[in-house]
């Protein structure tokens, strides 16, 4: 049951984008049309819970015994880099269609904060594997879900006129705002 | 000394990082919630944007090209360590605020942004006024957002009061949707300026003028994408 509420909540309550403020660029960047929307959020989603896997073993199996544990950043980062580089060849050689869909999102991710984020978050809360790895499908999933209702919304956007000054990213902001806004109705249904 | 000048100055108005360039949103809208915050994320900012700049300057025709990007964030997550450890032992409460955002600075658009397009290309110390000029500008745009954000949603300024004890505080200025609103309209602002000052100066404005994050390819990769994807969905219907 509380792990059904820890996913719940992240997806809804504590969005990795709309409450947590991470994976901002991608949010505002490659929102601008479902497609689009949809194959970065998979991508996400796959790296996520990859990412966090692997920063999860290599932080409990090497860096706490060993007593490294403040080499965190510079070694995830770096697992995060590999391991997207790993994926992008795999999946080339694999599963072609994958390759096709997903590929040209997997180099963007790298430097996406809401995979390093993650796989940081669940080491400061403690969580064991298992319970790691639920909350990455759930905040990758909370991220999909944030893209995809901006792009859909976005692409109402260029129908409408909308003043010159605010065109673009303020709209975007401004927009994104408001979901946060309706997002934090769902705190009751927790609570 | 007038280029060096240049390259410093330009960070703090012209190429301000967060409201002129959109770069480093994640930051920005997170940690402002008082300006105090704000200002401990730029020193944090500045001292590794400054730092990185200088050190990828000096390797600049060493680094294979093919492998750039992994040494740029290689480099960067060095200096983020080092900014940890020193704010663990001199700032510990700040530390504890900024939580995730601190290990964060590594991916960061303005580090590999500001590595990408310039320390790459430049000599070091034109690099280190560059950094210090950009990371200044995002101090100071950090400090103003927090500031505001501060001062109507808890009506104090740095921890002072302002308004007295009858202030009813605002709160939804210090939550998410506050900053994304309060940052949206700042752009907002930003654009308006500049329509303004094109308007005066008799210059047209690119009709496409958009403020994208000019630092980092991958919206500009992602625009290419949905603008093929269009045409495709059009196609048919023309044909």
């Amino acid at each position: 049951m509380e792990t059904f509420l820890l996913f719940i909540s992240a997806i809804f309550v504590n969005n990795i984008v709309l409450a947590q403020y991470l994976g901002n660029c991608p949010y505002l960047g490659c929102s601008k049309e479902k497609g689009v929307a949809f194959g970065m959020g998979a991508a996400v989603i796959f790296v996520t819970i990859m990412a966090t896997l692997f920063t999860h073993i290599i932080q409990q199996y090497v860096l706490f015994p060993f007593h490294l544990a403040y080499l965190q950043t510079i070694v995830f980062i770096l697992v995060i880099a590999a391991l997207v580089q790993f994926v992008e060849m795999f999946l080339k050689k694999m599963v072609p269609p994958l390759y096709k869909s997903l590929g040209i999102f997997l180099p963007l991710i790298t430097t996406n904060c809401a995979v390093l984020g993650v796989a940081i978050l669940v080491q400061r809360k403690e969580y064991d594997l298992v319970t790691s790895v639920i909350y990455a499908v759930a905040a990758a999933t909370g991220f999909l879900l944030a893209l995809i209702l901006m792009a859909g919304i976005r692409e109402r956007f260029e129908v409408t006129r909308i003043p010159r000054s605010m065109r673009g990213v303020p709209i975007g902001l401004v927009m994104a705002g408001l979901m946060s806004l309706a997002f934090m109705a769902f705190k009751g249904m927790i609570a | 000394m007038a280029s060096l000048m240049k390259e410093f100055t330009k960070g703090l108005w012209k190429e301000l990082p967060p409201f002129r360039l959109v770069l480093g949103l994640c930051p920005t809208l997170a940690v402002t919630n008082t300006a105090n915050n704000g200002l401990g994320m730029g020193a944090a900012v500045i001292f590794v944007l400054a730092l990185s700049n200088v050190i990828i300057s000096l390797v600049r025709n060493i680094i294979p090209k093919k492998v750039r990007i992994v040494c740029f964030i290689a480099i960067a997550a060095s200096l983020v360590v080092a900014v940890e450890m020193l704010m663990q032992a001199f700032a510990y409460p700040l530390y504890e605020q900024l939580g995730i955002f601190v290990p964060l600075i590594v991916v960061n658009c303005i580090i590999l942004g500001r590595a990408e397009a310039f320390a790459a290309k430049n000599p070091p110390l034109l690099s280190l006024a560059d950094g210090l000029g950009m990371g200044i500008g995002f101090t100071l745009s950090l400090t103003f957002l927090g500031a505001i954000r501060e001062s109507f949603g808890a009506g104090t300024l740095f921890g002072v009061s302002l308004f007295g004890p009858d202030f009813e505080p605002f709160t939804f200025m210090v939550q998410a949707p506050g900053a994304f609103v309060c940052l949206g309209l700042i752009l907002a602002g930003m654009n308006y300026l500049n329509i303004w000052q094109a308007k005066r100066k008799g210059i047209e404005l690119d009709p496409n003028f958009d403020a994208g994050c000019s630092g980092c390819g991958a919206c500009k990769a992602m625009d290419k994408l949905a603008a093929q994807k269009k045409l495709e969905r059009l196609q048919p219907a023309k044909g």
